[in-house]
């Protein structure tokens, strides 16, 4: 069977045990919004100021709520040690990462434009206009977490202390990720709104390097 | 490498040191503006290049390994990782104490200081991550694959890093001179020493390492018996 077909088949059955609990995605969403609330506790931030510090504090929740939903994306296969049927079945091993990839950024992303509409209430901001672009940044910015995030995961599930391990290898590692997705929406959110093209093309160069090394190195990480 | 090369390695890494040393201080004109803090320099950027040259052969040993599965790509890998932690651990503090007279402040968020401290903050996680795995076999895999994505993300950090702050107002750094050349040269003994011990600190490492499997082994072993 093929890379893509399987992969996609392996994203289907991630989306139906998603869809059957909604469990990632109502923890990831009202973590989110709890994060933005204690911000707005924690500094007090005029308006002014929530437009100049908004996306780069929704840019920070993504990132942990990613670090968090990321985790059970391999531990949950362990509980009646799916992933060794997984690996049994007669697919391109990278194409259980690659489906679960996917899968995490379907998860991610729709929870993201979920909270959108929450957070330009919240801060005050213009969303409708920039509307198009701002997509594209979510949708580079959340590729490259949930890329780098599901293979740490898979990482992270063979050690002690996973759910610590996962942050501490995930966070640094996106630091280019954070920077060009914070930095692109507050150019789109900004007073004359534009998207800086550096970022776009940092934020594609990092889904590259991730996306081609998960290619080349990530069954690796499968094996029994 | 036999512990007749060892000593003899030694030996010649502690007289390049001296002779760094001594080049650093007396040899090396004195900085007009700076005055002596300025020497700290000549340890401080060699320290940096050195913790790169660690960190790419740890990015090789991992490569290494997961085409070949020999433990001791593995080890090369650690030995590596850690030496290059311990050079940007002094990297890190030397940098401020020369920053503290010079600038007037310990630490800036200036682009090479934040992007040197993720890249030291990434291959911390990286020794952690090996701490954490029990069976040796996966964690040789599991921080071989990390260990290639974090070499692969130092670019990216650097680059995100650099536009991220050449678009705020720049700190005052007192870049862009140029150096005497007698400076160059000095710089340049400098680096050749700390490769030195970088090399006789990884040939350790490495030992050490191969020692604590050859231990491993044994406890097996010996479990199987018992």
């Amino acid at each position: 069977m093929g890379l893509a077909r399987a992969a996609a088949i392996i994203l289907s059955k991630e989306l139906r045990a998603e869809f059957r609990t909604r469990e990632l995605l109502n923890t990831t969403v009202v973590f989110v919004l709890m994060v933005i609330v204690l911000f707005s506790f924690t500094f007090d931030p005029t308006s002014a100021e929530s437009r100049r510090f908004g996306p780069g504090l929704l840019w920070l929740a993504f990132l942990f709520a990613g670090s968090l939903m990321l985790q059970p994306s391999f531990t949950r296969e362990q509980a009646n040690d799916t992933l060794a049927a997984l690996r049994l079945a007669p697919i391109p091993p990278v194409a259980i990462l690659f489906g679960k990839i996917l899968a995490n950024f379907i998860f991610l992303l729709f929870a993201e434009l979920l909270l959108l509409p929450v957070f330009a209430v919240f801060y005050g901001l213009h969303i409708l206009p920039v509307l198009g672009p701002l997509l594209l940044v979510f949708a580079l910015g959340t590729l490259g977490v949930t890329t780098a995030g599901t293979v740490f995961s898979a990482i992270s599930s063979q050690a002690r202390m996973r759910e610590l391990l996962l942050p501490l290898l995930l966070l640094p590692a996106l630091t280019p990720v954070l920077i060009a997705s914070a930095e692109s929406t507050v150019g789109l959110l900004g007073d004359e709104p534009a998207l800086p093209q550096v970022w776009t093309f940092l934020l594609v160069a990092s889904d590259i390097v991730f996306l081609t090394a998960t290619w080349l190195i990530g069954e690796y990480l499968l094996e029994e | 490498m036999n512990s007749r090369g060892t000593w003899a390695g030694t030996l010649a890494v502690a007289a390049l040191i001296g002779v760094a040393g001594y080049a650093a201080l007396f040899l090396a004109p004195a900085e007009k503006t700076m005055g002596l803090i300025q020497r700290i320099f000549y340890f401080h950027v060699p320290s940096a290049w050195t913790g790169f040259v660690a960190f790419f052969i740890s990015f090789a040993a991992s490569i290494a390994y997961l085409l070949r599965r020999q433990p001791k790509w593995d080890w090369l890998a650690v030995a590596g990782a850690e030496v290059g932690v311990a050079f940007f651990t002094c990297v890190l503090v030397t940098g401020p104490i020369w920053a503290k007279p010079v600038w007037g402040i310990w630490w800036t968020w200036d682009a090479r200081l934040t992007s040197t401290f993720v890249l030291w903050i990434l291959y911390v996680s990286y020794l952690i991550l090996r701490t954490l795995v029990a069976d040796p076999e996966r964690r040789a895999v599991t921080s071989a694959v990390f260990g290639i994505f974090a070499f692969l993300d130092v670019p990216l950090v650097y680059f995100s890093i650099w536009w991220w702050r050449t678009q705020h107002p720049q700190p005052v750094i007192g870049r862009g001179g140029f150096l005497d050349a007698r400076m160059y040269a000095v710089l340049f003994v400098c680096w050749v020493a700390l490769l030195g011990v970088m090399a006789l600190l990884i040939h350790h490492r490495y030992r050490l390492e191969a020692l604590r499997h050859e231990v491993d082994e044994m406890s097996i072993e010996a479990d199987r018996r018992a």
